[in-house]
């Protein structure tokens, strides 16, 4: 704290203004010296802390102040892990992975924490708290190697940057409450990767990731679009004094949800910008690994808990259950980049097809053959039949298709803070408003409906069974008996044949797909069972089928090699 | 079905508008109310470079919607108007004068007088010359209006008549209502359209007023000004005022003949085909035959006594002068294929036996002319006419059977 006396008063009576500068409570006496202290609206907030001693202007007239793309980017992130913490994910996500990743990105895209001139060396940043429990997990690599080796601290930014912006930000202040609004958009940021609002939720993902938390790209997405977790209108969040208007709203507004792939590229994109090294090894006893993931749709799905034994033999039969496949290594580009969740629903598709061939035929050939034996052999548990599973499932499915496609028309885009892009159109942008409320409280009245005051909770699983259910509608218990027969001591399919989904995979490369879905063209059985899946993930049924082609391809590279003439239908 | 994954604002806003529209039409008005609400903020201009122009489409299903809700009331459709209007300069006088309508509708008679009133005086820059068309309407509407008022102060005023009171004061108003009425009235009716209910007021009006130069004008623009769209109920309306004021025949005929051109089965042409079978000259008794078939050819005539009555009439009338057949010929050469089953099918003999005796006597005197006295239709009705004794079917009988040869001759 500081203890001196007052120039003009002697007295020891301190108080902060606003701007961070010490000043005598007795004399009204402003300093010049400001306290070094994190602000708690930020991670870190080093940069505008020094900013204000310098560069930055007095408070607008307007009750502003100025500020950056990147810190509202920041604070963007921040409460999104704030939400997810929430959600459970543990705190480290947000204190330290995503906090670090994020300074390594200001730094990578020189936008802070690098060289200047005038620079002044400064204290490393200490990582990684010894918080940590070390026994559960493999020893993770030391994130204080991510730590920054420039110099960092005093941050009057990059000059040039900062100088820059400054000549421009007279001229700009109209197009953008930021400082660097039009400046972020004009320059070609390429090399730099730009940061975007889809963006935030890359980076989360990345951390997500890197913790190997137990919640899938797909997870994270529905959270998002659910309301869980902000990205819509999330510049509601910021404090009063960052001023959004003009260019700000292109960058920090959302007209779209977030969609997995773009998500997921733009990830590998950071992770290769950022030089991370290998993340930590996704093994078996990780959610993310294809075995548990397909434990948790099985059980989604209503499928009988068997098959996940069948699920691990393909698993292990096409090698993707090892850590050097699964785990994520940045800019590696001769690996296939794995979607864990994507992977595990195609590894159960791949299961039916084996099991069940899915073609339209055979599936309720072997439907009633396990009805008759139900009938016949009460006791013991029941044979899984592949029709009433379809029937509860597609019942199921289609009301909360309904529900979704219904919520997505009912969505609400805007929020009570409108933006504006300039003054100008404040006052117009403010009667529509109320306008928009007006007419909104008029016809809620007269639609009679109550609007539901909560979101729904969030939860992993959106569809549950219960074996307590006296209708039989939960699959969990059956058995596959009546489909499989003991060959050699093993257990293998009575389903004697398979169709692949392609024959020859697309050059990823040129088409930017490996397999072509056309609903026609393909069994109804494997339709609704990429429908669901899909409807699960929240994806397209393509990416499945994709995902599919490619196990498939794997599974029975041995025979494709033999380029057998009739290749669409093999024996096992 | 396909689901879209990929869903942005314009996305979400279009199937938002597809379940009210779905909702409409299957009258759940709740349930479109309800989406409707999350469709409103489509007025909050987006962020993208595309405009959606939802504005006009809330104001449409909006109206709607409270037209139907069972909850909705008065006050609320005008509230909500009143919001409309605000929203696009562009639309303003149009949402105006439905707004005026739907008052009047609802017997508001007084209130939409108001609004028209207001919206007349409504002035915004170059907009009020774009929207010229639609204040031609709203003052056409006030005029209207304004006819209503001198309508009602005139009925008082002959009450008062009556009862023996001069009332200064009542006759003073009616009179301004007339000249206000007329103006707006004589101004909507210059621009080619269709304003059927504006020029009947209009021509009320000036015959009150004993102007009947103005109002011969009036109507003759009204239905001979090439400029305007054919208009069937221009020439009655002519029609009537000339037979109002006893106009010649000749003028009246020419009326009428321009009716008969435009809609061969209006109603009139029974009046028509009266007149003309009366007249001395050939040409016109011609054209009556043409007239009254001409009719007949219609479904909404099959079971007409009168205009049977009036072909019966001419037909006999040319069968017993035995001349000029020709024209029976004529007529009837484009006819023969069709009408037997279309007329006189033994099954429309026995219903219209059994529904209409009058109906059946004449259409059996023409059937058989027509068709001989061995035709389905005649021979059914005469039969059951003269089992039931009833006398005019006898000499029916008598007179198709004298003159049946005429018949040969027609078909041959």
């Amino acid at each position: 704290d500081f203890n001196e006396r007052c120039a003009q008063c002697s007295e020891v009576n301190w108080g902060l203004t606003d701007g961070g500068r010490f000043y005598c409570r007795s004399c009204h006496n402003v300093t010049e010296r400001t306290r070094e202290v994190v602000n708690t609206d930020f991670i870190s907030n080093t940069r505008i802390q020094t900013i204000s001693k310098g560069l930055r202007k007095q408070e607008k007239p307007d009750g502003g102040c100025e500020w950056y793309v990147c810190e509202g980017f920041q604070l963007v992130l921040k409460k999104q892990a704030e939400a997810l913490e929430a959600l459970g994910v543990c705190p480290q996500m947000k204190d330290e992975i995503l906090c670090n990743f994020w300074r390594r990105y200001l730094q990578k895209s020189k936008q802070a924490y690098c060289n200047r001139p005038a620079g002044e060396t400064v204290k490393a940043l200490s990582v990684c708290d010894s918080s940590t429990d070390v026994e559960s997990e493999p020893e993770r690599p030391s994130l204080l190697h991510l730590s920054l080796s420039e110099s960092e601290g005093d941050l009057q930014t990059d000059c040039s940057f900062a100088s820059s912006t400054s000549r421009v930000s007279e001229s700009t202040s109209v197009c953008s409450g930021s400082v660097d609004g039009s400046l972020y958009l004009m320059k070609n940021q390429r090399e730099k990767l730009r940061m975007t609002m889809p963006m935030t939720l890359s980076f989360c993902y990345m951390a997500l990731l890197w913790l190997r938390e137990p919640m899938t790209l797909s997870d994270l997405l529905r959270f998002v679009v659910e309301g869980h977790i902000p990205y819509l209108n999330v510049f509601q969040h910021f404090p009063e004094k960052m001023k959004l208007c003009g260019l700000d709203l292109k960058i920090f507004c959302v007209e779209s949800w977030p969609v997995y792939e773009e998500v997921y590229n733009k990830m590998l994109e950071l992770a290769a910008f950022l030089d991370l090294p290998r993340f930590p090894d996704i093994t078996d006893s990780c959610f993310l690994h294809p075995d548990m993931l397909c434990m948790k749709y099985l059980m989604e799905a209503n499928l009988p808990d068997e098959l996940h034994n069948w699920t691990c033999r393909v698993v292990k039969k096409i090698c993707i259950g090892e850590a050097d496949f699964l785990t994520l290594v940045p800019g590696n580009k001769s690996t296939r980049n794995v979607k864990y969740d994507v992977l595990a629903a195609a590894v159960i598709v791949v299961v039916l097809k084996l099991l069940f061939l899915l073609d339209d035929h055979y599936e309720w050939l072997l439907s009633d053959f396990a009805e008759e034996s139900n009938k016949n052999n009460k006791e013991g548990g029941p044979y899984f039949a592949f029709k009433k599973w379809y029937k509860v499932i597609k019942c199921s499915l289609d009301v909360e298709q309904k529900k979704l496609d219904e919520e997505r028309a009912k969505y609400l885009w805007r929020c009570e803070k409108p933006l504006f892009y300039s003054a100008k159109k404040k006052s117009k942008v403010l009667k529509r408003r109320q306008m928009v409320v007006s007419l909104q409280d008029q016809f809620g009245k007269l639609s009679g409906s109550v609007q539901p005051a909560e979101k729904p909770k969030p939860s992993s699983f959106q569809l549950s069974w219960s074996e307590e259910n006296t209708d039989g509608s939960c699959f969990h218990g059956h058995s596959l008996k009546g489909i499989l027969q003991e060959k050699c001591g093993l257990l293998t399919a009575m389903n004697p044949a398979y169709w692949l989904c392609t024959v020859k995979l697309c050059t990823e490369k040129l088409c930017g797909h490996l397999a072509h879905y056309r609903e026609v063209d393909f069994p109804q059985s494997y339709h609704f069972v990429l429908r669901l899946f899909s409807f699960l993930l929240r994806i397209q049924p393509s990416y499945i089928h994709d995902e599919v082609c490619v196990i498939e391809h794997k599974l029975f590279n041995k025979k494709l090699c033999k380029k057998s003439k009739y290749n669409t239908r093999l024996r096992k | 079905s396909s689901h879209e994954h990929k869903l942005n604002f314009k996305k979400s806003k279009e199937v938002c508008l597809s379940y009210i529209q779905d909702a409409m039409l299957q009258k759940q008005w709740k349930r479109a109310a309800e989406f409707l609400t999350f469709y409103v903020e489509s007025l909050e201009k987006d962020f993208s470079t595309q405009y959606m122009g939802p504005s006009e489409t809330i104001w449409r299903i909006g109206t709607e919607i409270l037209c139907h809700h069972s909850y909705s009331s008065m006050k609320e459709f005008n509230s909500f108007t009143e919001q409309m209007k605000t929203l696009g300069v562009k639309r303003y006088l149009k949402v105006c004068l439905e707004h005026a309508f739907h008052l009047l509708c609802n017997g508001l008679i007084d209130e939409a007088y108001q609004n028209l009133s207001l919206a007349e005086s409504w002035r915004f820059g170059e907009q009020t010359a774009i929207q010229d068309k639609e204040m031609k309407l709203i003052q056409a509407y006030r005029g209207l209006l304004d006819y209503y008022s001198w309508s009602k102060q005139k009925t008082i005023l002959l009450e008062h008549g009556q009862d023996g009171f001069e009332d200064l004061s009542v006759e003073q108003e009616m009179h301004s209502y007339f000249r206000k009425a007329a103006v707006n009235l004589k101004e909507i009716i210059k621009i080619p359209g269709v304003w059927d209910l504006f020029v009947k007021c209009y021509v009320d009006l000036l015959e009150f007023y004993g102007d009947h130069n103005e109002a011969r004008q009036v109507l003759n623009e009204y239905a001979y000004n090439s400029k305007f769209p054919a208009n069937p109920n221009a020439h009655v309306y002519l029609y009537q005022f000339l037979k109002r004021h006893g106009e010649s025949k000749k003028s009246l005929v020419s009326a009428l003949k321009i009716l008969h051109d435009i809609v061969p089965s209006h109603e009139l042409m029974i009046d028509f085909n009266t007149m003309l079978q009366k007249s001395k000259k050939r040409k016109k008794r011609r054209l009556g035959l043409e007239v009254i078939f001409a009719a007949l050819d219609y479904a909404g005539w099959k079971e007409n006594v009168k205009a049977w009555s009036c072909l019966a009439r001419q037909v006999k009338q040319i069968v017993i002068s035995e001349k000029p057949l020709d024209w029976i010929k004529q007529e009837w050469n484009s006819r023969k294929d069709w009408w037997p089953a279309f007329h006189f099918s033994r099954y429309l003999a026995k219903r219209n036996w059994q529904e209409n005796e009058s109906l059946s006597y004449e259409k059996a005197l023409v059937a058989g002319i027509l068709l001989g006295k061995d035709c389905k239709y005649f021979k059914y009705v005469s039969h059951q006419g003269c089992k039931a004794q009833v006398k005019r079917f006898r000499i029916l009988k008598k007179f198709v059977n004298k003159h049946n040869p005429v018949y040969l001759r027609i078909s041959g």
